[in-house]
């Protein structure tokens, strides 16, 4: 195991040698994708995945919060838990390029109409609509996580706030979100990985242009959607090694959202098994 | 009003609040359903199933080429995955908590986070360079690098739960550690090591990334492993990016099949799981 993901970031990086050389640092920060002069920056794609994930993930965060709330706090069993429950996991179940397709006909017209009243350029396709497939995507995600630190409050502690004559809003308020807030973070940080790598759905509405989005209704492009794109259309050798250098950025980045929502996890544990015993 | 009052109403409104906004994310999932279902049964039909795509303006193709395409992908993923991917789960659930074992752990849920799309580069770079060209067997290492996280975890998991008793009385007994492995500790956990099976090729079925420039896709009937085959997640991309009403039409019936087939995994595994329970 250790050896493939060594192997992993070894390819990449010797794979992006050509482009990490020709371009150095400014690679991160160039606005120019132009693979005709060949000459290339990623910024507009780092632009397009940070705008896109985090706009996801303020879009799921009520949601995903409202699954957890009713899972692991007001119906911890019954009929209702385990309905919504097998629907999110339904939910994460279907494949990402269903989700897109989905999107693609339905969603798109959608935003489409709401960009016509507003007076905007009617692209349909762009920054918001990837967004919300994407908030719908990882809602799953957060929610089981956070589902699970808010049932593993102590019901003495609950019982205390009770007892001083809390509402059951105050003793949420004041008592369960403070105690879960950390997996409630670290679950937030899982989906916030996945936005981040998500290609399909992404790549499918969001409209392809290599500029940098001006705002959440202008379509862009995100690292792993522009891979998907023109990965098999790089003919030269810098082309296909700045598009393995995107990869590698997108690699480094996962693998450190992804450890450090483990890390609180496991924090987490280890607090919640001695404050039992 | 006075301050409890107060107090309680706000208590109200929130649950219904949480409520409401709990109901409204499983929403879109009536709404795939409904509109997968809507679009993609009417081109269910016998013919669907053996047909080849057609070009557009006929009708009556069908998908037969992608169905065999993703049967050889995954078919040759899980040769590939599952051996080692049982035998690291062993290994996770037998050995100590050391500096090695906390490290083959990690690289593993790093693993399990990795963007499918980077996977499918790595899959590029490894095979398809080398080889010179698309290939289904360049698309099953991609797809046996995202079920291996998968299978590790839910084995390991699994075995962890047999009772250490059991093992003494096999090592008791006189039988060697390899055996005591393979006759006792498998045998006990297997049902929890199938549905780990089962979720890992649901997860797999639908990947889209990683086959793109690995599997590539064919419009032809392939099942060899050393040139590009189609599968169903890629005709759906395919189909679904195409300008032509036909193949939309194409596409929605295999996405049809695709989440029912997800699905049925899905549910045969908790079946399993709940049937054949690893209880001690």
């Amino acid at each position: 195991m250790l050896v493939l993901l060594t192997g992993i970031f070894v390819s990449l990086l010797l794979g992006s040698q050509l482009s990490l050389k020709k371009f150095g640092f400014a690679f991160l920060i160039g606005t120019e994708w132009d693979p005709i002069a060949q000459d290339f920056g990623a910024l507009p794609f780092l632009v397009g995945t940070l705008l896109t994930s985090f706009l996801a993930i303020a879009i799921s965060v009520p949601f995903s919060m409202a699954i957890a709330l009713s899972l692991g706090e007001y119906f911890r069993k019954g009929v209702l838990s385990s309905v919504l429950r097998s629907m999110i996991e339904l939910l994460a179940g279907i494949p990402s390029v269903i989700y897109g397709f989905w999107a693609l006909f339905f969603l798109v017209p959608i935003v489409r109409s709401m960009q016509m009243q507003l007076d905007v350029p009617p692209y349909g396709v762009g920054i918001l609509t990837a967004s919300i497939i994407l908030a719908i995507m990882v809602v799953p995600y957060s929610a089981s996580v956070a589902r699970e630190v808010i049932a593993m409050v102590p019901s003495s502690l609950k019982e205390a706030a009770y007892s001083v004559g809390a509402t059951r809003f105050e003793v949420i308020a004041h008592v369960v979100f403070p105690y879960a807030r950390s997996g409630i973070i670290a679950g937030i940080l899982l989906s916030l990985g996945r936005a981040l790598g998500e290609t399909m759905a992404v790549t499918m509405v969001i409209g392809n242009t290599n500029a940098l989005p001006t705002g959440i209704f202008s379509p862009g492009n995100t690292m792993a959607s522009i891979i998907a794109n023109e990965f098999t259309e790089a003919t030269e050798e810098v082309y296909l090694s700045a598009l393995l250098e995107i990869g590698l950025v997108l690699f480094v980045v996962s693998m450190i959202i992804n450890i450090a929502g483990k890390v609180i996890i496991q924090r987490l544990d280890r607090s919640h098994r001695t404050s039992k015993k | 009003m006075s301050r409890t009052a107060a107090r309680k109403l706000w208590d109200k409104v929130f649950v219904s609040a949480v409520l409401l906004l709990s109901v409204a994310s499983i929403i879109p999932l009536f709404l795939i359903f409904f509109h997968i279902f809507r679009e993609g049964f009417g081109s269910i039909s016998p013919g669907f199933f053996v047909n080849l795509p057609r070009p557009v303006g006929e009708s009556g193709g069908g998908i037969a080429n992608a169905l065999v395409g993703s049967g050889l992908l995954v078919l040759v993923a899980c040769i590939m995955a599952l051996p080692l991917g049982i035998a690291v789960g062993v290994f996770l659930a037998e050995s100590r908590s050391n500096l090695f074992s906390t490290s083959v752990r990690l690289s593993m849920e790093v693993l399990q986070g990795m963007p499918s799309i980077v996977i499918g580069i790595i899959a590029y770079v490894w095979v398809v360079k080398p080889m010179g060209t698309f290939s289904a067997l360049s698309g099953s290492v991609a797809l046996a690098i995202m079920m291996l996280p998968v299978v590790v975890r839910t084995t390991e998991e699994t075995l962890r739960l047999v009772p250490q008793s059991l093992k003494q009385v096999s090592l008791a007994l006189g039988a060697p550690y390899y055996l005591t492995v393979l006759r006792v500790v498998l045998p006990a956990g297997i049902s929890g090591i199938v549905t780990g099976i089962l979720i890992s090729v649901a997860r797999i079925a639908g990947e889209t990334a990683p086959l793109l420039f690995t599997a590539f896709g064919n419009p032809f009937m392939s099942a060899n492993l050393l040139k590009p085959v189609n599968s169903l997640p890629l005709i759906i991309f395919n189909y679904a990016i195409s300008p032509y009403d036909d193949w939309h039409a194409l596409a929605w019936g295999a996405s049809f099949v695709l989440v029912a087939l997800v699905l049925a995994l899905n549910l045969l595994s908790k079946i399993i799981s709940q049937r054949f329970r690893v209880e001690f």
